[in-house]
């Protein structure tokens, strides 16, 4: 029993960067075939990063790489926290210092579109903070614990309980994947606007490690999908499934927004679950009540 | 040298328009549409030099873009190939008697491939990538094997010293 949470984090350790490239590659097939077109081999994200480890790199100023480098690993140890089954909040605080590495590797280098995408990321995680937080605290008002593993184990049905949560968290998962319309601090889809916005300054071996972190992110933020389903395991993967692949599809429909209406959007969510929270609060003091 | 050829199967593209009169430029475009549709080969059309592997440049050069073709040049990472989009892009075309152009784009920058047409054809274009794949694959084979000497002279030396 004390050893599983070891197994828990290696395992994640190692199949995550391995998962994380395989959904990239169903990602970019399934953007392909909804575009029309026949799109590149599902292994292409792998070939991509094998590509940038054998590139030059090109650095301006070493410590942008320093930066990348604790945000890869910060990452890593969100995740490894998480299966390990830690405490959510410092799941949390451990993932936004990640994010602040990247806003540091970015202002680094005196270039002005690096700059615009640390500016644009710093907003991202404004919007999607106050959203992530109360996704824990959701979870733990459901199942009386912070921490992971025991979220997992509950037979509570949390979904049930927190659909104005799941909902909320569904839209700030736009801003984490980098999807359109939410897809402002890199610029995946908008090539030339302002470059490539957080990542202009990043070549070779040092924008590989950035692509591994973000399939980090994403087995990372699909596993916090699952903690909203987690009484049922099928169900539970079938709804990371059916998140994924809506969110590919909004990817694909909508238009990037500007940054205001990012962040409004962002804090409509994390309004959506306090009034879900609030609900959930009355009806458990109800309960409390006609219990005593 | 090494087995994982990664190279050849994720060249990330930027394209530059140096006075072409956008005729070439529509068909390089045309190659990233559904019908053409180059990512099967992994090819992403960036727009940032320090991601490239490829620089796929249009039109005769002037004055004006010159310097700009020299800088993107410079930024893109090694191994890189470059390849020339056009009739302008090889000699000049219609436009090589005009004052300010330059004349091709080998005249600024070494050029690896040359894509002619007038425009170039979305097919041609796309011949032209393959055959500049197998180039840029020699160009890392051949980095490889500077960086190997490079380390190889070093040990030398560190060997001679402690001798």
């Amino acid at each position: 029993m004390t050893w599983t949470w070891l197994i828990g984090a290696i395992l994640f350790l190692v199949l995550a960067p391995v998962a994380g490239g395989l959904i990239a590659g169903i990602d970019r097939k399934i953007t392909a075939r909804m575009q029309g077109r026949v799109g590149p081999p599902l292994l292409q994200p792998f070939y991509d990063v094998g590509k940038l480890f054998e590139k030059e790199n090109v650095v301006v100023t070493a410590t942008q790489n320093f930066y990348i480098l604790a945000y890869l690993i910060f990452i890593a140890l969100s995740g490894a926290l998480f299966f390990a089954g830690g405490d959510l909040l410092l799941i949390i605080f451990a993932f936004t210092l990640a994010h602040v590495f990247l806003v540091l590797g970015a202002y680094a280098v005196h270039s002005p579109y690096s700059h615009i995408g640390a500016e644009r990321e710093l907003i991202q995680v404004m919007a999607y903070e106050p959203m992530i937080i109360l996704a824990a605290v959701g979870l733990y008002m459901v199942t009386d614990s912070f921490y992971v593993a025991d979220i997992a184990a509950s037979t509570i049905p949390a979904i049930l309980y927190l659909p104005g949560v799941f909902l909320g968290f569904a839209i700030i998962l736009t801003i984490k994947l980098r999807k359109s319309p939410f897809d402002i601090s890199t610029s995946h889809h908008a090539h030339q606007e302002i470059v490539k916005g957080i990542t202009t300054e990043f070549s070779g071996s040092t924008l590989g490690q950035i692509e591994i972190a973000h399939w980090y992110e994403n087995v990372f933020l699909l596993g916090f999908v699952y903690l909203f389903f987690a009484w049922n395991p099928v169900i539970g993967i079938i709804a990371i499934a059916v998140t994924y692949f809506a969110e590919v599809f909004v990817d694909n429909v909508t238009a990037r927004v500007r940054w205001q209406a990012m962040l409004k959007s962002g804090w409509i969510a994390a309004i959506i679950a306090i009034i879900n929270l609030a609900i959930l609060a009355c009806i458990l003091g109800y309960m409390m009540a006609g219990g005593a | 040298m090494s087995i994982m050829a990664f190279l050849k199967r994720s060249p990330w593209i930027l394209h530059y328009d140096a006075s072409s009169c956008n005729g070439c430029d529509i068909e390089v475009l045309a190659c990233l549409t559904p019908l053409y549709d180059v990512e099967r080969f992994g090819i992403i059309n960036t727009g940032n030099p320090k991601h490239a592997d490829v620089l796929l440049i249009t039109g005769g050069i002037n004055a004006q873009n010159r310097e700009v073709v020299e800088n993107i040049y410079e930024q893109i990472p090694e191994p890189k190939v470059v390849i020339a989009v056009g009739a302008c892009a090889a000699t000049g075309g219609i436009f090589r008697e005009c004052y300010n152009i330059v004349g091709g784009i080998d005249k600024v920058i070494p050029v690896d491939v040359y894509v002619p047409g007038c425009a170039a054809r979305p097919e041609q274009i796309i011949d032209g990538v393959v055959a500049a794949l197998s180039i840029l694959e020699e160009k890392r084979a051949k980095m490889n094997g500077a960086t190997q000497e490079k380390n190889d002279a070093q040990q030398a030396e560190q060997a001679g010293e402690n001798t």
